[in-house]
């Protein structure tokens, strides 16, 4: 990847969050890269989560927390004041721990979203479910029975029909948080082939704790430790030639 | 030696728990036949469907109707739960879903509060305030002339009392939903109020029902409150303002009173039976729907 052409899709101007008197992110500053798989690297509590869910305002909800500095995403401020959120949240996807499929049918999972933002012609909803159903992986185990609670599927499919849900809103960008966590090896191989193959029309955010997840599918690397920002950069420089000694203690297994 | 000492530790432990499991079944069976038993000389004396569907309530005369009794009850049961259902799940959703944690700390204590207070207290509010409101107020207002006491007056106090218990119950509904379900639907891009009506009263409605039977159920029973204000007068209620008999109220009020009445205490036991009957078909009825909503998602 070249750097000095790369394009910043979300920029992180000195970005701190509280909670209450805690201070989980010091004074984030960083650019994601558009249409590229960018994985967040760090140990549990490191703050990778609370970094995804600044990104779509999730944290709105998380009662005593406190944002300060700027989240550009295609260079608007996402928490200036008068701004629809709503539209924030549409551009990304999110893919959580575990799959969280909503309480309706197969269909009506994946037509949620369109039918929310008002899509209500019967042939064009159709179409998109299977379209974005076949861009998970996931059209032809379902064809026959997405009238079925989404419940019924197994948790590689549930995750999938997440992403095909999130995908049928039609965002610019996917935040994954450790979105294989919950699964087998089989049907994480299926979710990360799926991510491999939107980053030319997406951009991809993901937080793992996997260092063999990174090494088979990052593009860009942020290592992020205690709230901090370590070290960021192209994938192969980080993971092979660290400049901090509290990455190479990371990526030789020291700290976890 | 010892471990054969646990095993039948094991073995009693498990007889007396599953002993103590058939208990509220047995209950139910021996309370029914109880009742049935006392009210056996009415039973015999006249003919079931004659003693439900006749409006003619003349214990001198020995002519005992239950009709206007049953439809007393139903008809305060009704208004209770109309008014109270989507009240209670309005401010529940509230509650829960606008509300900051520090107010919904305030509420829940104070809600919790109203479900225990004592009826009695209910029937004396009633009667200072609903009945006034019910016979001045809304019975002018629909050109009616009404005492106050009432159907509506019956079915509004009964409201304002099983309001804070359904609420309390779906209120512990909503709060077992995982938050990240509800972030799925957000950040889709869906208000908070299409993520409540979409998903959070879809994923709650088996929960959200039985709270509505619970409420139902306190509220076929109730007997102080609703004999404060129903005006008691054996007759069908036509109208919101026509005065109402219900179940409980007829056996409260007269139990131990008229007794010299021949066949009176049967006909006191056989209304008790009736309730009974008129609960465990409201709580049937339930549970097929609750049946029905559970096989439609799994």
């Amino acid at each position: 990847m070249n750097l000095a052409r790369f394009r910043p899709h979300i920029s992180l101007k000195n970005l701190n969050v509280y909670y209450g008197n805690l201070r989980v992110l010091k004074d984030i500053t960083l650019d994601i890269p558009d249409r590229q798989i960018t994985v967040i690297l760090g140990p549990s509590g490191c703050g990778k989560t609370t970094l995804l869910k600044t990104l779509n305002r999730l944290l709105d909800f998380v009662e005593g927390v406190r944002i300060e500095g700027q989240v550009l995403v295609d260079g608007e401020d996402i928490y200036a004041p008068g701004i629809e959120v709503t539209r924030i949240r549409k551009k990304m996807g999110l893919l959580s721990q575990r799959p969280q499929v909503l309480p309706m049918s197969i269909y009506d999972n994946v037509a949620y979203g369109p039918r929310i933002h008002g899509l209500k012609d019967k042939k064009k909803l159709d179409e998109l479910v299977e379209r974005y159903l076949r861009i998970a992986g996931l059209w032809d185990e379902v064809k026959d029975r997405l009238r079925e609670p989404a419940g019924r599927l197994s948790l590689g499919q549930q995750q999938r029909l997440c992403l095909a849900r999130g995908l049928a809103v039609e965002p610019e960008i996917i935040l994954g948080d450790e979105p294989t966590s919950a699964l087998d090896p089989q049907s994480s191989q299926n979710v990360e082939r799926c991510l491999v193959s939107l980053k030319s029309q997406y951009t991809v955010l993901l937080v793992t704790h996997i260092l063999r997840q990174a090494r088979r599918i990052a593009d860009y690397i942020v290592f992020l430790y205690l709230g901090e920002i370590v070290e960021h950069g192209p994938a192969e420089q980080v993971l092979n030639n660290p400049l901090d000694p509290r990455t190479k203690a990371y990526l030789s297994g020291e700290i976890s | 030696m010892a471990s054969s000492w646990r095993i039948k530790k094991e073995l009693l432990a498990h007889k007396l728990v599953s002993l103590a499991s058939t208990l509220p079944a047995w209950l139910i069976v021996i309370m029914f036949f109880g009742l049935l038993l006392k009210a056996r000389p009415l039973l015999l004396s006249q003919s079931l469907g004659h003693l439900l569907f006749s409006s003619q309530w003349s214990p001198f005369k020995g002519e005992f109707g239950f009709w206007p009794f049953i439809m007393g009850t139903i008809w305060v049961t009704m208004i209770a739960l109309v008014v109270a259902a989507p009240l209670s799940l309005l401010v529940a959703i509230f509650l829960s879903e606008y509300a900051k944690p520090k107010i919904r700390e305030m509420a829940r204590p104070m809600i919790d509060l109203l479900a225990g207070l004592p009826s009695v207290i209910y029937g004396v509010w009633g009667i200072l305030i609903i009945v006034p409101l019910v016979g001045r107020f809304l019975a002018h207002l629909c050109g009616v002339s009404s005492s106050g006491y009432s159907v509506l007056a019956g079915g509004l106090v009964l409201a304002v009392m099983i309001l804070p218990t359904i609420t309390h119950v779906i209120l512990e509904v909503f709060r077992v939903i995982p938050q990240a379900v509800r972030e799925a639907s957000l950040s889709l891009g869906a208000t908070r109020w299409e993520t409540v009506k979409l998903v959070v009263l879809r994923e709650g409605a088996p929960g959200i029902l039985a709270a509505f039977v619970l409420g139902v159920s306190r509220a076929l029973g109730e007997t102080m409150a609703v004999l404060m204000v129903v005006g008691n007068v054996v007759r069908v209620p036509r109208s919101f303002f026509d005065g109402g008999y219900p179940l409980p109220a007829l056996i409260a009020n007269n139990y131990g009173e008229m007794m010299s009445v021949p066949l009176y205490d049967s006909a006191l036991m056989l209304a008790a039976a009736i309730l009974f009957i008129l609960v465990i078909i409201f709580n049937f009825l339930a549970r097929l729907v609750l049946w029905r909503i559970e096989r439609r998602r799994t």
